[in-house]
């Protein structure tokens, strides 16, 4: 069957609007949902951060633009009891509504932007186009798992509505704050932010499984796990990761339900129940879960700077195996979220030796990355900068939780805005410019056309710069003991003096948001603009650009592709052009350098 | 960076503070090396006509070296922390010294209660008294603090001692620490307790052994 025959073939079988658009079971249309809804939240989620930071900046004034709106209209608004007026009544954000701000904004950025995009968009649209599969294991489970994580969106979202408001514990909902509605006010927000924790957990579940399995069974003829990019090894981790962790979330967030509703005592001391208990079920998913939020973009990374550089990633095993001890560890370093939670004191110290041994893997990955630019000949594109971002920002990510992991020096740290700002280092710094990466990497492949390279070098330095003006301060605000989920700095005369920096941090902030303007209209153009369906544009080794044609049809590969050699085969001496597709057989003497 | 750290008057932030410095000077020198690496590669391996990348893959036992020599040293720095590290740790929080002031700081939203146990030493005897968020010690005495809420969890926060400790509804918790120098210092709630989290905050005022004194004899002027 020849290409247009294969192509006609596929569309001649299109099974009409519904069928393709939404309920699909084709992984790489499942990814472009997952991408929709990972970046409308990113808005709402972003949206929210911008009030957090307006309220650090100004405390107790009226919000940007509220004063277009009539003090006449307030009061109807306030009469009828609706949902804006409570949120920010007369245009002004209360304590209440304060924190549960900064509780949805961190739980939407992590559970309805990170996940979706990193876990859900590039493992669907990934793992099948780079392993020669024809699809995911089990397309129906697939298209499952979409719907679940946006029934699980849904409720989240319904939780903004209710009488009460939303969550207002913070996105670690500790015990018994989160337990009883008497101690903050909410009641069906808290509900609700539990049962769409347990429903989102349902939907990464069935992904998660989905991608253990296609990864063992499904890699096409010649794939052997050491040739797989190193993107599919950490998305492979990752799902290892969320089948372990996320049952224990699932069912903490369930006996959490029951003390809320059913009048059981598992985290309330007062009926004999012990609130650490809640931290520990947290935690034991809660540092998993933050490697589930960079292993996908590290792998990313990993794959993007060998095609940039055209130079093999340097140490691919080492790679991997950093990695999974990243992942190993990863389960047995919870407690550092404890150390001052009144847990046994003895307990730190062991929690401690394995939190900085973490750095040990952490450093590898990075001087790998560095190692893989050594005499290289690097390739300034949109994707590479991003990627470099990561890189650079990784270091000071990495390197701030020696602070922190140390059980001595966290005892100042712990819960100041030295924390925050050293865990937006990895979520913002390496997930969301992952993110950005991976977006600019594989546009042309999603959605056949690149991105525009001028656009997105501008938006990458705006939001490298305005990212950095926002975050590195936060360190200095902690060191000078700023507290985390303050409403008012002003009421604590020892943190007058820091104000100038909150107010430079927000300023700083509304710049990044602006920056992410860049991106929609490059993003907006990219789909709107002629596509071309270029096979390669960048001139990479893995399955998806080489084995496919430039719009995969449901079922991905004309033939079922072989693989000869790993992905990382750039430059190698003697061929005649400075990349190797996994799928093409090198000439014998070409073909042992490779492998060696 | 670290002088934004507020003043220390803890018998023990010194050593808290110097381990501080410590890390900052470990991981200032691996931000800058590795950064400075990143920036120096960026430069002189851009792409230039002619000039084909180098085919390296690591994966031989001569290249690892590169990164298994540094990998041996960063895992001599860890242990060498862990190693720091412990002794302070175990010295601020696992064991307590002998003390002869006790007060009790129970939490509440949004207040810390501060009970004094009167000239009899002991807590929960007639002549206790309390204050709302005014914690009154003297200076170069250990002080024990117990701890303990009443609702959810706080985290009580004395910036200038060095000290931080959540505060569990359903157990007692104690603390201890040792003011070096008089005055009045911040004492904030470092732990998210519900809607007036911010703004739960009190002083803690230390007073010269005369002064303590004094006060003393202020609140139990029978004794």
């Amino acid at each position: 069957m020849n290409e247009t025959a294969a192509v006609a073939h596929a569309t001649h079988e299109s099974p009409g609007f519904v069928r393709t658009y939404l309920f699909s079971t084709d992984h790489k249309m499942i990814a472009k949902q997952f991408l929709w809804l990972g970046l409308i939240m990113m808005l709402l989620g972003g949206l929210l951060a911008l009030m957090v930071r307006w309220e650090l900046a100004w405390p107790e004034t009226q919000l940007p633009l509220m004063n277009l709106i009539s003090e006449k209209t307030w009061e109807a608004l306030n009469e009828s009891g609706s949902w804006i007026a409570r949120m920010i009544p007369n245009g002004f954000i209360s304590p209440e509504s304060y924190n549960s701000l900064f509780t949805m904004h961190a739980t939407i950025m992590v559970f309805l932007v990170v996940m979706p995009i990193l876990v859900g968009t590039f493992g669907n649209f990934l793992i099948p186009l780079q392993i020669g599969a024809p699809d995911m294991a089990f397309p129906v489970l697939n298209m499952l798992s979409f719907w679940t994580t946006a029934l699980g969106g849904l409720v989240m979202l319904a939780g903004f509505f209710v009488p009460g408001g939303h969550a207002a514990g913070g996105w670690t909902a500790y015990a018994p704050l989160s337990a009883q509605a008497i101690y903050t006010g909410v009641n069906w927000g808290q509900h609700l932010w539990l049962i769409s924790l347990f429903i989102l957990g349902v939907g990464s579940l069935m992904g998660s499984i989905n991608y253990i399995t296609t990864v063992i069974n499904m890699r096409a003829r010649g794939m052997t796990w050491f040739r797989m990019p190193l993107t599919i090894w950490s998305l492979f981790i990752t799902a290892v990761l969320l089948l372990f962790a996320l049952p224990v979330l699932q069912a903490a967030a369930v006996l959490l339900l029951f003390d809320r509703t059913l009048g059981t005592s598992f985290y309330l001391p007062a009926g004999g129940g012990e609130p650490l208990l809640w931290q520990h079920l947290f935690w034991f998913f809660g540092h998993p879960e933050v490697y589930v939020l960079i292993l996908p973009a590290m792998g990313i990374v990993c794959d993007i700077l060998p095609v940039f550089s055209r130079k093999p990633i340097f140490g691919y095993k080492a790679m991997a195996v950093a990695m999974i001890s990243i992942a190993f560890l990863g389960f047995i370093v919870w407690g550092h979220h404890m150390f001052i939670s009144g847990m046994n004191p003895s307990l730190a110290v062991g929690f401690s030796i394995t939190t900085i041994l973490i750095s040990v893997p952490a450093a590898l990955i990075t001087m790998n990355w560095i190692a893989t630019l050594f005499r290289a000949s690097i390739r300034f594109t949109t994707p590479m900068l991003f990627a470099l971002g990561v890189v650079s920002m990784f270091i000071i990510g990495g390197l701030s939780g020696i602070f922190l992991g140390l059980a001595p020096t966290d005892i100042f740290l712990h819960d100041t805005y030295f924390v925050v700002a050293h865990f937006h280092y990895i979520v913002f710094g390496f997930s969301i410019l992952g993110i950005f990466a991976g977006i600019y990497f594989w546009f042309p492949k999603m959605f056949g056309r690149k991105l525009n390279e001028t656009l997105g070098k501008i938006h990458f330095l705006a939001t490298f710069i305005t990212f950095n003006l926002v975050f590195f301060p936060m360190h200095m605000l902690g060191i000078g003991g700023h507290m985390r989920r303050i409403y008012n700095p002003l009421q604590y005369p020892f943190l007058e003096p820091l104000q100038p920096m909150n107010v430079f941090i927000t300023v700083s902030a509304f710049l990044l948001g602006a920056s992410q303007i860049l991106f929609m209209i490059n993003f907006f153009w990219g789909l709107a603009g002629k596509k071309t369906w270029e096979q390669n544009p960048w001139e990479a080794n893995t399955l998806e650009w080489t084995a496919a044609p430039p719009r995969p049809p449901h079922g991905n590969f004309l033939t079922p592709p072989i693989v000869h050699h790993g992905p990382y085969v750039y430059s190698l001496p003697g061929s005649t052009q400075d990349w190797a597709p996994q799928n093409e057989e090198l000439p014998g003497k070409l073909a042992r350098a490779a492998a060696g | 960076m670290l002088s934004w750290l507020p003043e220390n008057i803890a018998s023990y932030g010194d050593k808290i503070d110097s381990l501080m410095y410590l890390v900052y000077y470990i991981t200032g020198t691996a931000f800058v090396v590795t950064e400075l690496a990143l920036i120096i590669f960026l430069i002189l391996y851009r792409r230039k006509p002619g000039r084909p990348a180098a085919y390296i893959t690591g994966n031989r036992a001569r290249q690892a070296l590169w990164t298994l020599v540094p990998l041996a040293v960063i895992l001599a720095i860890d242990l060498s922390l862990d190693f720091k590290g412990t002794p302070v740790w175990n010295e601020v929080k696992a064991a307590i010294p002998p003390s002869n002031v006790l007060v009790q700081v129970q939490a509440k939203q949004f207040n810390w209660e501060v009970h004094y146990p009167g000239p009899d030493g002991k807590l929960g005897t007639a002549d206790d008294l309390v204050m709302d968020n005014q914690l009154h010690v003297p200076v170069n005495q250990v002080v024990k603090v117990r701890l303990k809420s009443q609702d959810v969890i706080h985290s009580l926060f004395l910036p200038n001692l060095r000290f931080k400790q959540d505060v569990l509804p359903g157990r007692e918790i104690d603390g201890w620490f040792k003011a070096t120098k008089t005055g009045t210092y911040p004492m904030p709630c470092a732990e998210l307790c519900g809607f007036g989290h911010s703004g739960m905050y009190g002083q803690i005022t230390v007073h010269s052994a005369e002064d303590y004194q004094a006060w003393v004899r202020q609140q139990w002027p029978s004794s």
